[in-house]
């Protein structure tokens, strides 16, 4: 065999097997560093949640979810009030974002000409939105507040608006990827058989893509669960002592709850706030595997 | 994609005289759903619109009260320049944690991982992504401060830094960084890796020297993307960082960020139209400006490698 040949062997195998046949201390190192870049993040977890769970472990109790909190009775401190306003303010999100966003979606994957400069507008600050900062979604949930006319802002509303803000561009950007999965051939059948775009859109593009969509928006909500910053614009307290009732009542969430005992000095409250952190963590946890659930069991492949 | 959807006769195609030209009927109620589908796609630039007149007007009175050379100052109470210098100290901070991470993260799962074994690696990567950022703040303050920095690294660190809340956020946008970078790094053609091995060049040296230069631009989206997301991320800073503005280099001090500034401020009610009330909002259109200039870098640097290939 000539030196080419062995070294046309060598390059094949390295490109078909994915294995680089030269193992020398260089690559080697350099390999060990991307490993150790990839499992950095779940070293971290672990770390954190383990960090955490010793921290908040004397306070797992059924208290936590079933009494509100009280300073004066730390043992006994529990975030019913916050557990209870945020599903409030995350079903006030979901009804104000999810029909706006798949609204927005539509519009741009099947309506819209892409030549057209308005159009190119609306793409360009989409992905601008998605990028900017949650605090000043809060600014702009404070202003939007005033104009319909409310006069205090710490009520489900307000966190409904600014959380909703928040995750519109996400819901667009998924539903858009989800819509565009869907193949030509199905969108061409319907309107060969005389359907409208509409009511191609409606009866056929839509529901082959609601997998998708679904998967979107929760991960879109599991984002918006643990966001603090927009609610403290609004001036959400971190101690409420009733539950929520009317989309107007006041409310506190648990990510709120989670920063105010945590700039507290006290031992006792920041126990309770590492058990409040497991308590989001689980509420997250079960968004994620909700959307792991429908796309691993409704995608489809076309 | 409408281009392929319309429904109509193509224009100037005449119709046999006897079938109806559907093309052309007037369909009211379908007209009325694609302006409300409209509507809702230009609520979006509606939105940002809406950011900037709510963010000016108080500034425009913050402005009338408070000269142009008392918020860009060095030091006072309304001096935004200590702010800007702090949250530049974390930001630093952050991307040297990230990008390394990020972009090594990145090189395997498009380098060096199988198909298979990526769908199964790519989600540990994304994980991060998932935790709230309140909680990164409670890990900074409880455990990186006193724990990894004071016991096991022994710095002589304040309670809150910037090197703790720098570290942390950099953990945080690790994700961001990887996931764009990836894409950058697929979209390098295969025929430039083929190309390289066939000159003999191991995997390693091809990843460094064919496909990091191939995808650089693609790379610095992704870089200043994160940085975009560290200069806006507020929970972290507001419990690590520290209170107090601090024009300081030393990342061990603690050191008010614009994000932090605000949080605090937001937090200590003060009534609508004070001039501590309109600050909030100076110092949120500041931060505004500065991640919109940093967004738009990085989509013309995402366009920029989308053409190459």
């Amino acid at each position: 065999m000539s030196a080419a040949t062995v070294a046309a062997r060598e390059v094949t195998h390295a490109i078909a097997t994915g294995k680089s046949r030269d193992r020398n201390v260089g690559s080697l190192v350099f390999l060990a560093g991307l490993w150790f870049s990839l499992f950095f993040g779940v070293m971290v977890l672990v770390v954190l949640i383990v960090d955490t769970l010793i921290d908040g472990s004397a306070r797992f109790d059924i208290e936590l979810i079933t009494e509100y909190d009280s300073i004066l009775h730390p043992e006994a401190f529990g975030f019913r009030a916050g557990i209870l306003g945020t599903v409030w303010v995350m079903i006030g999100t979901a009804l104000l974002a999810v029909p706006l966003g798949i609204a927005a979606a539509l519009y741009l994957e099947e309506f819209a000409d892409n030549t057209k400069w308005y159009n190119r507008v609306i793409e360009l600050n989409l992905q601008n939105l998605a990028a900017v900062p949650s605090v000043v979604y809060g600014l702009l949930a404070v202003a939007t507040m005033a104009l319909i006319g409310f006069d205090s802002t710490d009520i489900i509303i307000g966190g409904a608006i600014a959380l909703a803000l928040l995750i519109l561009p996400v819901i667009i950007i998924t539903t858009r990827e989800a819509v565009r999965a869907v193949p030509q051939d199905i969108r061409q059948g319907s309107l060969a058989l005389g359907a409208t775009v509409w009511q191609t859109t409606w009866r056929q593009t839509l529901p082959s893509s609601i997998p998708g969509i679904a998967t979107g928006t929760i991960l879109g909500l599991s984002r918006a669960i643990g966001e603090a910053a927009p609610l403290l614009m609004l001036g959400v307290a971190g101690s409420v002592g009733f539950d929520p009732t009317s989309p107007t009542s006041q409310f506190t969430a648990l990510p709120i709850q989670i920063y105010s005992l945590s700039s507290s000095s006290r031992e006792d409250l920041r126990v309770a706030a590492a058990a409040a952190i497991i308590v989001l963590l689980v509420m997250i946890l079960t968004l994620n595997g909700l959307a792991i659930y429908i796309r691993n069991k409704f995608q489809r492949t076309w | 994609m409408s281009t392929t959807l319309d429904a109509g006769s193509p224009p100037g195609a005449s119709l046999p005289s006897g079938i109806p030209d559907l093309g052309k009927k007037a369909r009211p109620g379908e007209t009325a759903i694609v302006w409300s589908l409209r509507v809702s796609a230009l609520l979006s630039v509606a939105i940002t619109v809406a950011i900037v007149v709510a963010l000016s007007r108080p500034v425009v009175d913050f402005f009338r009260e408070i000269p142009f050379g008392d918020f860009f100052a060095t030091e006072g109470r309304f001096a935004v320049l200590p702010l800007i210098s702090a949250t530049f100290v974390v930001t630093v901070i952050a991307l040297l944690v990230a990008v390394p991470l990020g972009l090594g993260a990145a090189m395997y799962l498009s380098e060096y991982a199988s198909r298979r074994a990526r769908k199964v690696l790519k989600p540990t990567v994304e994980l991060l992504a998932g935790v709230p950022s309140v909680v990164y703040g409670f890990f900074a303050v409880f455990f990186v401060t006193p724990t990894l920095l004071q016991d096991i690294l022994n710095l002589n660190v304040n309670f809150t830094n910037a090197l703790a809340a720098g570290l942390v956020l950099g953990v945080m946008i690790v994700p961001t960084v990887a996931s764009l970078s990836e894409d950058a790094f697929t979209a390098v053609p295969q025929a430039l890796r083929q190309g390289s091995f066939a000159m003999g060049a191991n995997r390693m040296q091809t990843t460094l020297r064919v496909v990091l230069p191939a995808a650089l631009s693609g790379v610095a989206a992704a870089v200043v993307l994160g940085m975009s997301r560290a200069v806006g991320e507020t929970m972290i800073v507001a419990l690590a960082a520290g209170g107090q503005k601090n024009l300081s280099a030393d990342p061990r001090e603690g050191m008010q960020t614009m994000t932090g500034f605000i949080a605090q401020t937001a937090r200590g009610e003060n009534p609508v139209g004070s001039t501590e009330y309109n600050t909030l909002f100076a110092v949120g259109l500041t931060l505004f400006v500065i991640t919109l200039v940093i967004n738009f870098v990085s989509i013309a640097l995402v366009r920029r490698f989308r053409q190459e290939y």
